[in-house]
């Protein structure tokens, strides 16, 4: 059996469960994949001897007739994951050599239910980026190449490595976590699929802090089918983290039936950018009339105070990440500077963090400072909630209309060039998350499905957003755009 | 419930070089929580443990750790509000204070700044049986305690010790209504008191569990009278903090020292800078810690990791229903029930176990009395031995049945403390004592006349000298008592000295 990492988790499943194959046979694929992939930079650390152990009990329940959906499919973790003795340091050099004692609650479920971890995945130092170039372990790479032009690309960010992982058949699927795009961007920019779910869905225990109010969990897959199999084991209560709704678990497989006939789908006049590219565009239009051909009614909707959310994005964000990495100081764990004689607590402070965080880091670091500080902080926080809630105002406003989805563009452009933005002004990077920080601010479910190609063979993808805990309905109509639109292309293996 | 009237004290007054000055302060105590474990964590609060052993993956600000919320300190400052007769607010937030300290694992403190869960409330503090002063409370909101850095175990070195780090507390915010050193140490004991018999806080300042920031600030005699009519500060002084008081006579010695700094500073011309200031014990004086541009900015904003705190109505009053009685009604009441003075009750109800003792002792007796042998002899005796009442070895009921015997004439006043004394050390029931050491009053007249005889006609001279000085028949009756080992009824004695000596 050749090429069983190219598989999906539902053909997986099947083939395990018919016994065509082992789980080990699979995570053997995978591990070579991944052992062969240096120059996607998309591993930030390899587990070979845990996947193998791994593999061996999911074969064990596979055989004892003991196996959920998720057993022995192997995952790559995005390294804001919390891996218990696994190096996790959400790609900084401030938690050097950091070995969780705890498992994150998301990766003990998918653990729980059989899977098997490859390794940690390359992102955005903290998450803070659009094309994990931000990584204390260089940029992850792009699977995708324009065509005719050998150009590296960025697989987009912060979730890079996860997506280059997937797109590259390194592994089954891949965790992610979404702070204003952070799934579905770079979902968007490789061709498959990721999911942001409803905030509260996942549990965020154990998951490195960047923005609380806003991060989520969630998959990143070659299918919509598959999403829909992995989120069923992610999500969930957990009493450990406050903000985890106590909701009972859906099955999100069971809601692909593909019919949406009756459904009303939401196009978002706000979201028709001046520069957008025209093929974008076309995109979004040939998206629409797919799910109208599929029974869908579409109807025009205003969301007006979209074009404030990145400012608001902007400001909340960072404010929030001010302080939640506050608690990197060298103190505790991770990074400590070396300190000169006489040097003092200030110092040790100063050092660490100066030497420990990134540009980006210490750029939203301070912007957040700036905004909670007294004096601003009525101009701009404040006034960023206030800018929340109207936002949120807004979609709910759509969803009491009786719209099921908003259709909306994934990104406002297909990958680009890695080191391509590097003296950019960074607002010309903060632009990728435009169509995407509304489902955050909003605390809603989105999906970035692939939709084609653009002219340079580059994918490019489009979002659904769902109403709040319809993530099983969301993933329908994903499903039928997928079906729709037939997307089968994959990046040619140069690596 | 019954109030006692009383009147307000006159402020502290402080006499300068040039004018006559008044105090004006204002505390933030901070109490810690009785509770089992930390307010955002499952950590143990125990006091005393190893270093860095009370210490959870969230208290060590782990990436990725989450604060839960601890219901029972939660439910602990309704009560504490409750207390103090203050507004509960159904709604309350979380919000993180910003600031870095190595002893601060998180970087921020989780505290209420924007939504407390208390509002405003009031304690009575009591100075002399009498006159008291109403204190205005503001507010009282629940934060993290923050950790212990230690910079003495090593020369190069500091260490942090994180058992106390994120402890509940309950920060007490009073107006600026107490009026002089007295006061705030009344304040403090008042508001200790109130604690302990709520529960709520164990109220030991040796171990940090209650520890106070007070505001100082002085100004013209009239000038207060004028901020409590129009509610505006301008006509109060520029105030200093001294921050972390823990010990009473510590509070005093700094507000005085701290005033007078201010009046020697205004007087001179001179104004005072607001400033956070520190007491030095050893020298008696306050220095300056920070002045108010130098003060953090502590970039306070809603934690976002908590959901804001929603109480319902229902639970509430189910708090309120389980309150205890508390010191000033459980005051008033022994006054009214027994009969017994301010001052007495007042010393009954320091603590909810003495006056519940008093009340076991006074029950069915004559509450004066119960309260002279609980005051004087008891908690006296207490005293002395350095025992808390849970430790008395004479119990209620044993010290009731010594009042009985007294009432029933079978001993004396003077014999019922014999009597103290051997229940004390040996214990046993006081009337089987009494029995059984034949220490019963002798009242039998012929035997006391006998015995009166004996002394007169053994002391003729004294008999004739008292004959033409009456006064002198106390000796006689001290002399029978000794004869009669002391168990004899005086009373009865003193009339057959008169008597026999035809007085």
């Amino acid at each position: 059996m050749s090429e069983l990492n190219k598989l999906t988790i539902s053909d997986a499943r099947d083939g395990l469960r018919k016994g065509d194959f082992t789980a080990r046979d699979l995570t053997d694929a995978c591990l070579a994949a991944a052992a062969g992939s240096e120059k996607l930079n998309a591993f930030s650390a390899h587990t070979p001897d845990r996947a193998v152990e791994m593999a061996d009990a999911a074969d064990a329940r596979l055989k004892a007739g003991d196996a959920p959906d998720m057993c022995g499919i192997p995952l790559g973790i995005k390294d804001l994951f919390s891996t218990e003795g696994v190096q996790t340091q959400a790609a900084s050099r401030i938690l050097d050599g950091f070995r969780p004692p705890y498992e994150s609650t998301v990766t003990s479920q998918l653990w729980r239910d059989g899977a098997v971890m490859l390794g940690k995945l390359n992102m955005d130092e903290f998450a803070m980026g659009s094309s994990n170039e931000t990584s204390t372990y260089g940029p992850a790479v792009n699977p995708w190449k324009r065509k005719g032009d050998d150009a590296a690309l960025t697989p987009g960010g912060s979730s890079g490595g996860s997506a280059a992982a997937v797109a590259g058949d390194l592994c089954l699927a891949a965790t992610g976590t979404d702070t204003g795009g952070s799934i579905r961007q770079p979902a968007a920019f490789t061709g498959i699929v990721g999911v942001k779910p409803t905030y509260g869905r996942c549990s965020r225990w154990g998951i490195v802090a960047f923005a609380s109010s806003l991060d989520q969990a969630g998959p990143m897959t070659k299918t919509v089918r598959d999403s829909a199999i992995m989120l069923k084991s992610m999500v969930g209560h957990d009493a450990k983290d406050s903000t985890s709704a106590n909701l009972p678990v859906p099955d999100f497989e069971a809601a692909l039936t593909g019919d949406i006939r009756g459904k009303t789908i939401g196009i978002p006049k706000e979201y028709r950018m001046d520069g957008m590219p025209q093929e974008i565009e076309d995109l979004w239009s040939r998206g629409a009339e797919m799910l109208k051909d599929a029974g869908a009614k579409l109807v025009d909707v205003s969301l007006p105070h979209t074009k404030y959310a990145l400012p608001a994005y902007y400001v909340i964000a960072p404010a929030e990440a001010s302080s939640n990495l506050a608690r990197y100081d060298g103190v505790k764990y991770g990074h400590r500077a070396k300190l000169a004689p006489g040097d003092g607590i200030t110092e040790m402070y100063e050092k660490t963090r100066a030497e420990g965080f990134g540009d980006e880091v210490k750029r939203r670091v301070m912007i957040g400072a700036y905004v909670l500080s007294s004096g601003f902080y009525d101009a701009y926080y404040l006034r960023a909630q206030k800018v929340r809630t109207l936002i949120r105002q807004d979609f709910e406003k759509v969803f009491a209309d009786g719209v099921d989805s908003i259709l909306t563009p994934a990104t406002p452009s297909a990958a680009f060039g890695i080191g391509e933005m590097a003296d950019a002004d960074p607002i010309k990077m903060y632009l990728n998350d435009v169509f995407t920080v509304t489902v955050n601010l909003a605390g809603l479910p989105g999906v970035s499905v692939p939709a084609g190609l653009d002219a340079d063979g580059l994918p490019l993808g489009l979002q659904l957003i769902g109403r709040p805990w319809e993530e099983g309905d969301m993933l329908n109509t994903a499903y039928a755009l997928e079906t729709a639109i037939g997307f089968s292309s994959k990046p040619e293996k140069w690596w | 419930m019954t109030e006692l009237a009383y009147t307000e004290p006159k402020p502290k007054t402080i006499a300068g070089a040039k004018s006559d000055w008044e105090l004006v302060i204002g505390m933030e105590v901070h109490a810690q929580v009785s509770s089992n474990s930390k307010l955002f964590s499952g950590a143990s609060t125990a006091f005393g443990a190893e270093p860095n052993t009370n210490v959870s993956l969230v208290d060590a600000a782990m990436p990725g750790m989450l604060p839960v919320i601890n219901d029972f300190c939660v439910e602990q400052a309704v009560r504490t509000g409750l207390g103090i007769k203050a507004g509960i607010n159904l709604y309350s937030r979380f919000d993180r204070k910003n600031y870095f300290y190595p002893d601060l694992p998180q970087g921020y403190q989780i505290s209420q700044l924007y939504h407390p869960i208390v509002g405003e409330g009031e304690v009575l503090v009591d100075m002399e049986p009498g006159i008291a002063r109403k204190v205005r409370i503001e507010r009282i909101h629940l934060e993290q305690d923050a950790g212990k850095s230690v910079h003495d175990m090593d020369p190069e070195m500091s260490f942090v010790d994180l058992n106390r780090t994120g402890v509940a507390l309950m920060e007490i915010v009073s107006r600026p209504d107490i009026r002089g050193p007295e006061e705030a140490a009344e304040y403090v004991r008042k508001l200790r008191q109130i604690l302990r018999y709520l529960g709520t806080c164990d109220g030991n300042m040796q171990e940090g569990s209650l520890r106070a920031d007070v505001n100082v600030s002085v100004c013209a005699p009239g000038a207060y009278e004028k901020y409590r009519e129009t509610g505006d500060f301008g006509h109060l002084g520029t105030r200093c903090e001294i921050k972390n008081m823990n010990s009473m006579r510590f509070i005093q010695q700094a507000i005085d020292f701290e005033a007078r700094r201010q009046i020697a500073i205004l007087e001179d011309g001179g104004s005072v800078d607001q400033e956070t200031r520190l007491y030095d014990p050893n020298k008696g004086e306050t220095r300056s810690m920070r002045s108010k541009e130098e003060a953090h900015d502590y970039r306070y904003f809603p934690c976002p990791d908590l959901l804001p705190l929603q109480l319902e109505q229902a639970w509430v009053d189910a708090i309120r229903d389980g309150l205890p009685e508390l010191p000033d009604e459980k005051k008033a009441r022994l006054v009214t029930d027994y009969g017994i003075t301010e001052y007495d009750a007042s010393v009954l109800c320091a603590r909810r176990a003495h006056a519940d003792f008093y009340e076991e002792v006074a029950s069915g007796r004559d509450g004066k009395q119960a309260a002279n042998w609980v005051i004087n002899e008891l908690f006296g005796r207490l005293n002395k031995q350095g025992l808390e009442i849970e430790e008395t070895p004479v119990s209620a009921a044993q010290l009731g049945t010594i009042i009985d015997l007294i009432g029933k004439g079978d001993i004396s006043g003077k014999i019922a403390k014999d009597l103290f004394e051997i229940v004390w050390s040996e214990g046993g029931d006081p009337a089987e004592i009494v029995e059984a050491r034949g220490m019963k009053q002798v009242t039998d007249t012929g035997a006391i006349d006998a015995a009166v005889a004996q002394v007169i006609a053994d002391n003729p001279d004294k008999a004739e000298q008292a004959r033409e000085k009456p006064s002198m028949a106390g000796w006689f009756v001290g002399q029978v008592m000794k004869a009669t080992g002391g168990k004899a009824n005086p009373k009865a004695v003193n009339e057959a000295v008169r008597r026999k000596l035809g007085l």
